[in-house]
C-alpha cells in the first residue's frame, strides 16, 4: 500500500515540478507585463528538444549543451519580445493573448521542420542505480528535476527580492509609469522578462525530457497544466505557482494511478474551475491585491 | 433592419446562391461547407465577445456536445436527425447556463480560462466516455427532413449556408433591438449599465447561451455532415481557431465573423502546397495579421469604403 502510495506521490512531485517551473514562467511575464503568454509550454518542448540537439546529435559536453539550450531559448524569448510584443503600440489584452497563441503556432510549425513528429529522450543526468524508499523507486532523475526545481525557486527569489534588475521589473509590474519616472527602462524590463521566462520553461524542459520524453506538440498542454498551477496559487505569486504546480502534479498521478488514467487530465482543470468559481483571487493572493490588478 | 445590413444581406444571399453555379467543383464547395459551419459558431462568438464584451475559449465543448449528443441520439436511440439536433441544443444550452451563472461573475480574461477548462473537460469526457473512445465513432445518417435525405454536397452546401443566412438574420436583428443597445453598453460598462437598471448578468447569461446553442447546431451539421467524428474535431484548437475567426473578421462586425470564418477556414487548404511548413507559414500569416490588421478584415473595408466616399464627395 505505502509503497504504491509513495510511488505515485513522487511521480506526482516530478511532473508537478514542471509544472511549477512553467507557472513561474506564467508569472514573470505577467508580472512584467499583464501578458498571460500561452507560448510557454513551446520554451518547455524547446528546452528538451535543443538539450537532444546539443547532447545527443552534436555529442557536446554536458554543461556546453546546457549552456547552448539556455542561451537558444533566451533567444526565442528575447526574439518573440521584440518582434511581436514590442512593434505594438498600445494594444489591448485580448489581442495581446492571441498574439501569442500565434507565436505559439509558429513555434511549433518550425519544430516539427526542424525535429519532426518523433519523441525525443536522452539518458539521465548521472548514471547509477535508483533509489528505493519503502520499496518505492526513484529515478535519480526524478532527484534531478525537484533538485533543479528547487535551486529556479531559489535563485528567482534572490533576483527579485535582492537584485537591482529584479527589483527593478517588480516595479515595472506595480506601476510602469512611476518605474519611468524614476529611470528604469521598461522596455528593457519587459524583454528581460520574456528573455528569463524562457529560459525557466527550457530548463523545466531540459530535466523533465529524460523521464517522460518530448515532442514538438507537447506545448500547449504543459502551458494548460502551468497557468492551471499559476492560477491556483493566485497568479502574480512564485510561492503559489509551485505549491500550485505541485499539488496538480500530485493529484494528477494519484487519479491516474487509483482512479483512472484517462481523467489524469481532467484533474488540473477541475481544480482551475473549482478555484475560479470560489476563490478566484487564488490562494494566496488577498480579496484586495486581485482587485488592484488590471487582469 | 437598416438600409445597409439589408444591402449586405442580399449580397450575401446573392452570392450563396450563385458560388454552387460558378465553381462546378466539389472540392470548392466542400470547403465552403465547412466555412459555413465554422461561420455559425464564429457568430455566436462575435456577438458575445464584440457586443457583450465576453471571452469565451471554450466554443468546441459545445461544438462537441452538438456533434455527439445529435450523432448519438440518431445513431443509438433512432431519433428523427431534426429531433436529435434540437435536444444536442438543448443539452448544450443547459450547459452553458450551468457554467455561466459562476463563470460570468469573472472578470475580464478568467472567464476565458473558465471556459477553457470547461471545453478541455469536455473534450476529456468525449475522450473516455464517447463511443468509440479516441478513435470516435461513424455510420452517422445524413442531415434529412420529413424523409427526404440530403445527400448531394450542393444540396449541404445549400442547407448550412440557408442556416447561416437564417442565424445571421436573427443576430442581425437582435443586435439592432433593445437588447443589441444594452448589449453594447454591458460591453462600454457594466456598472452604468447595473446604475441604469439593466439586469448585466441575466443579459450576459442570455447571450453565453445563445453562442453556446449556435455552436451546438454546427456540431450537429457537422456530424451528419463528415458522418464520422472522434474528439479531435473538438480540442483546445478548435476555440482558438474561432476566436480567430472573430478577430481576423473584425470582432465589432458580424459579417465579419462570417468573413473571418472563411478565411481561417480557406487559408490552410491554400497552404497544403507548403507541405511540412504549412504551420508555419499558417502560423506567421496569423501572428501578421493580428498585428499588422489589428482591427479586422471587415472594419478596416467599411473604413476604407467610407474615405473613397468622402474623397468622391470632396471632389464634387
Amino acid at each position: 500500500m505505502l509503497t504504491v502510495f509513495l510511488q505515485f506521490l513522487f511521480s506526482g512531485l516530478t511532473v508537478g515540478a514542471v509544472y511549477a517551473l512553467v507557472g513561474i514562467g506564467f508569472n514573470i511575464t505577467y508580472n512584467a507585463t499583464s501578458i498571460i503568454n500561452l507560448a510557454q509550454g513551446e520554451f518547455v518542448v524547446i528546452g528538451g528538444l535543443m538539450m537532444w540537439f546539443f547532447a545527443e546529435s552534436l555529442k557536446l559536453p554536458f554543461l556546453v549543451s546546457v549552456a547552448f539550450t539556455i542561451i537558444s531559448a533566451g533567444i526565442v524569448g528575447l526574439l518573440m519580445e521584440r518582434l511581436t510584443i514590442k512593434p505594438l503600440k498600445n494594444p489591448d489584452l485580448l489581442l495581446m493573448i492571441m498574439i501569442t497563441i500565434a507565436v505559439s503556432i509558429v513555434l511549433r510549425g518550425i519544430l516539427m521542420f526542424a525535429f519532426g513528429k518523433d519523441p525525443y529522450v536522452y539518458p539521465s543526468f548521472t548514471e547509477g542505480e535508483p533509489l528505493s524508499i519503502y520499496g518505492a523507486i526513484i529515478q535519480q532523475q526524478t532527484l534531478w528535476v525537484i533538485g533543479i526545481t528547487g535551486f529556479c525557486i531559489i535563485l528567482l527569489f534572490f533576483f527579485f527580492k535582492k537584485t537591482m534588475v529584479g527589483k527593478a521589473m517588480l516595479a515595472c509590474a506595480v506601476n510602469p509609469t512611476a518605474a519611468k519616472l524614476v529611470g528604469i527602462n521598461v522596455s528593457r524590463m519587459v524583454m528581460l522578462s520574456f528573455v528569463l521566462s524562457a529560459v525557466v520553461g527550457a530548463i523545466g524542459g531540459m530535466a523533465i525530457t529524460p523521464i517522460s520524453l518530448m515532442e514538438y506538440d507537447k506545448g500547449p498542454m504543459l502551458a494548460v497544466k502551468g497557468f492551471c498551477a499559476a492560477i491556483m496559487g493566485g497568479l502574480g505569486t512564485n510561492r503559489g505557482a509551485v505549491i500550485g504546480g505541485f499539488i496538480i502534479g500530485i493529484l494528477e498521478s494519484m487519479t491516474a494511478g487509483y482512479i483512472h488514467s484517462g481523467l489524469k487530465d481532467a484533474v488540473a482543470l477541475i481544480i482551475l474551475l473549482l478555484i475560479l468559481f470560489f476563490k478566484p483571487a487564488g490562494i494566496f493572493v488577498s480579496k484586495a491585491m486581485h482587485q488592484l490588478r488590471k487582469f | 433592419m437598416k438600409k445597409g445590413d439589408l444591402l449586405s444581406f442580399l449580397i450575401f444571399i446573392l452570392l450563396i446562391i450563385l458560388l454552387p453555379v460558378i465553381s462546378g467543383s466539389t472540392y470548392t464547395i466542400t470547403v465552403g461547407i465547412f466555412s459555413g459551419i465554422n461561420a455559425l459558431v464564429a457568430i455566436g462568438l462575435c456577438i458575445l465577445m464584440g457586443y457583450a464584451g465576453q471571452v469565451s475559449l471554450g466554443q468546441a465543448g459545445f461544438y462537441g456536445i452538438g456533434a455527439y449528443i445529435s450523432s448519438i441520439l440518431s445513431v443509438h436511440a433512432g431519433l428523427p436527425i431534426v429531433i436529435s439536433v434540437i435536444c444536442a441544443m438543448i443539452v448544450a444550452a443547459v450547459a452553458a447556463m450551468i457554467l455561466a451563472v459562476p463563470a460570468l461573475r469573472l472578470k475580464g480574461h478568467y472567464l476565458a480560462v473558465a471556459t477553457l477548462g470547461f471545453g478541455e473537460i469536455i473534450y476529456i469526457i468525449l475522450n473516455e466516455w464517447g463511443p468509440g473512445g479516441p478513435s470516435g465513432f461513424g455510420d452517422i445518417p445524413h442531415f434529412g427532413l420529413l424523409g427526404y435525405t440530403i445527400g448531394s454536397t450542393t444540396g449541404y452546401f445549400y442547407l448550412i449556408w440557408g442556416l447561416v443566412a437564417v442565424v445571421m438574420l436573427f443576430s442581425i436583428n437582435l443586435i439592432n433591438s433593445g437588447t443589441g443597445r444594452a448589449l453594447r453598453a454591458i460591453h462600454d460598462s457594466d456598472m452604468a449599465c447595473n446604475a441604469m437598471g439593466l439586469n448585466v448578468t441575466a443579459l450576459k447569461i442570455k447571450v453565453f447561451i445563445l453562442s453556446a446553442v449556435y455552436a451546438s447546431l454546427a456540431g450537429s451539421l457537422y456530424a451528419h455532415y463528415v458522418t464520422f467524428i472522434s474528439p479531435s474535431s473538438f480540442s483546445l484548437f478548435y476555440s482558438i481557431l474561432v476566436l480567430m475567426m472573430v478577430i481576423v473578421g473584425g470582432i465589432t462586425n458580424l459579417w465579419g465573423a462570417v468573413i473571418g470564418a472563411v478565411v481561417i477556414t480557406v487559408l490552410p487548404e491554400l497552404l497544403r502546397r507548403f507541405e511540412e511548413l504549412d504551420v508555419l507559414v499558417y502560423g506567421l500569416i496569423l501572428t501578421l495579421s493580428l498585428m499588422f490588421f489589428r482591427k479586422g478584415i471587415v472594419p478596416i473595408l467599411i473604413e476604407k469604403i467610407k474615405k473613397l466616399r468622402e474623397f468622391a464627395v470632396a471632389k464634387h
